[in-house]
């Protein structure tokens, strides 16, 4: 993976003595909360219910060992001894002291983190696949053009104040691991005539006004993908909207001038960008694509896994992937125990996935959007190993991509701009729909969960999902059905009125035992829905 | 009733107006009827609280209840980890949120 050069860590250093002199300032009394806040929001760290809040960047979800050992420290000298992984393929903490804040911020430096660009109008961390790398069905490794994003986003002066937050996710693959069409940009890296390029898609998002991105352009050939990315921002830059805050996503300006207007517009800046120079020499993407070759595989017999024991080859069939080397695989170990809080870990729990992955997986972990986290190349000989250690320490749960792997937002909970609870309706979600064997039975069904309008748990995108609301000071729930954040992305729709907290469980299980009463042969809940329509499970629901 | 709330400057805890310092626990808050807007000005003024603001509570025998669900969780902790909560040990402290 990606190592800082100089410039790297001499930018995150100075970054860090720069804030360690604010906090110092704030707490003396020098500088106001309206002169600091915007200060420790460009450093990650947000006032929420209960503490200030430390979101810090994993970048593309990629971390190694040494850094996931340093996030489990964290949580346990600074914290309350966990920590929760993110719909950003982020972390976050929650029970920060300000005082201490400086301190977390050196000891990320230390290991090559930071929490820079975790907020404010500007370009957020890029996201991408998790199975990148692995994963065999992807035409190149997207890690390489997420770091060189990274790189070219990070401090861009001229879209460090965009008039909303920006968004960016790569991938490589046609199958979407990382709801790209759900981002401001979402690239598919492409070959063509086998020449690299990508895919652009701009306009996706979800939040109050959710938008499934177009595509913007068929192909931009990878020499010019710097230059036109930088053509989109501008044209956003120069018209987006900055006299309303919920008109002034990029989704908004597509929307309002439509998708040919803008085209046209990023066509014209692209012929003047492109004069700039910015595209880099392809010696300088090599040297970054070196850092992302692939590890030192050994040649080992593709021979089949001992399945005789039935809990681990349940977990085999759910939570592991294809690898493209013969004799490894890729491992999605799941952050949803039945009665846990979707995304959270303790220390102890990092720690142990941090030595997994130095052991067993060439030093490598992904955070997924979905709030899991990936071991991307294990040895199937080492599988049952890598699966007794994940067992023992209450990561074991074999749910992936089934009803009870349910993406959580914090929620009223934790989140001062929640509006509802979402944790205890996932955990009485995965209560109720338990039992493994009915899981399965089930299958596929991603469920979602926001605490409030701003979609933080892409209920959106949830083959179920749910949005809480406050309705007069009272905690409710609406229901969705049909979303999705893969290739085929869609917008959930709303069935009708909302239900309490125990009403909307109920509601989830009497619209899946609808799918389970009218679904034919090798239908997943959402192929249903698409086939039936909305009308069958709002009978289903209300009854 | 009408108590004040805010986060503590240096450790971000949520606190309570307890008539003359700021309190982790919103049994010691107070009324402050019509005067919490000039005790907001004068706190936040002094750095000693952050974010600050006044919101209904109902008065109980156990002290001020905040009348909206956001505050009585700020008051306690996450309902799903009553475990960090200020009163771990109350079985009943769940259903005082909710």
């Amino acid at each position: 993976m990606y190592q800082y050069d100089k410039y790297d860590q001499a930018l995150v250093d100075a970054r860090v003595a720069d804030f360690r002199d604010q906090v110092a300032r704030r707490i003396a009394g020098e500088i106001s909360e309206d002169q600091f806040k915007p200060l420790r929001l460009m450093n990650g760290l947000y006032l929420q219910l209960h503490a200030y809040m430390l979101r810090v960047a994993i970048p593309y979800g990629t971390l190694n060992s040494t850094q996931m050992h340093m996030l489990a420290h964290i949580a346990r000298k600074y914290d309350r001894d966990y920590a929760h992984f993110t719909t950003r393929q982020n972390i976050q903490y929650n029970w920060i002291k300000l005082e201490d804040a400086p301190d977390i911020l050196a000891d990320l430096a230390s290991v090559e983190m930071h929490a820079i660009q975790t907020s404010g109008n500007c370009i957020r961390n890029i996201s991408s696949d998790q199975f990148a790398g692995a994963a065999a069905d992807e035409v190149t490794d997207p890690r390489p053009w997420a770091e060189f994003l990274r790189q070219w986003s990070t401090f861009h002066p001229e879209f460090s104040y965009l008039p909303r937050k920006f968004k960016i996710a790569v991938i490589a693959s046609k199958e979407d691991r990382a709801a790209m069409r759900l981002h401001d940009i979402g690239l598919e890296l492409v070959k063509k005539d086998g020449v690299l390029g990508a895919r652009v898609f701009v306009g996706g998002g979800m939040g109050r006004t959710p938008m499934i991105a177009p595509e913007i352009n068929p192909f931009v050939t990878a020499d010019d993908l710097l230059s036109y990315l930088e053509a989109c921002l501008r044209v956003y830059n120069r018209y987006g909207r900055r006299d309303n805050i919920y008109k002034a996503r990029i989704k908004i300006l597509i929307h309002e001038i439509g998708a040919d207007a803008y085209r046209a517009q990023v066509e014209e800046e692209f012929k003047h960008v492109k004069t700039l120079g910015i595209d880099p020499p392809a010696a300088e993407f090599e040297r970054i694509a070196s850092y992302f070759a692939p590890p030192a595989f050994k040649s080992a017999p593709d021979d089949g896994l001992d399945l005789s024991d039935s809990t681990f080859a349940a977990w085999v069939k759910q939570n592991t992937f294809a690898h493209k080397q013969p004799g490894y695989i890729g491992v999605t170990i799941s952050l949803k125990p039945i009665d846990g809080i979707p995304g959270d870990a303790s220390s102890a729990q990092i720690d142990v996935m941090a030595e997994l992955a130095k052991q067993y997986s060439f030093d490598e972990l992904r955070v997924t959007h979905a709030q899991n986290i990936v071991l991307p190349h294990v040895a199937k000989r080492d599988l049952k190993a890598v699966y007794d250690v994940l067992a023992a320490n209450g990561l074991g749960t074999a749910n992936l991509d089934q009803i009870t792997d349910i993406i959580a937002c914090p929620g009223l909970d934790y989140c001062s701009l929640a509006n509802a609870r979402s944790i205890p309706v996932a955990q009485k979600i995965a209560q109720r729909f338990a039992d493994a064997e009915r899981q399965a039975d089930i299958g596929e069904l991603k469920l979602k969960i926001s605490g409030c309008i701003n979609a933080c748990g892409h209920h959106h995108a949830g083959h179920i999902g749910i949005l809480g609301v406050d309705r007069k000071g009272v905690e409710n729930y609406q229901l969705t059905l049909g979303g999705s954040g893969a290739e085929d992305a869609s917008i959930g729709k709303i069935t009708g009125p909302g239900f309490d907290e125990d009403g909307i469980v109920d509601a989830v299980e009497r619209a899946v035992e609808k799918y389970l009463s009218v679904r034919t042969d090798g239908e997943r809940f959402l192929d249903t829905y698409r086939r039936v329509g909305m009308e069958p499970f709002k009978e289903a629901v209300y009854g | 009733m009408k108590i004040l709330t805010g986060n503590d400057l240096k450790s971000g805890a949520v606190t309570w107006w307890a008539g003359s310092y700021w309190s982790l626990h919103v049994e010691d808050a107070v009324d402050v009827g019509e005067g919490g807007e000039a005790i907001l000005a004068r706190e936040m003024g002094a750095r000693r609280v952050n974010a600050a603001y006044v919101i209904d509570a109902v008065s109980t025998a156990e002290g001020p209840r905040p009348a909206h669900i956001k505050d009585r969780i700020r008051a306690l902790g996450p309902t799903v980890r009553l475990d960090l909560s200020l009163k771990p040990a109350d079985p009943q402290v769940g259903a005082w949120v909710i």
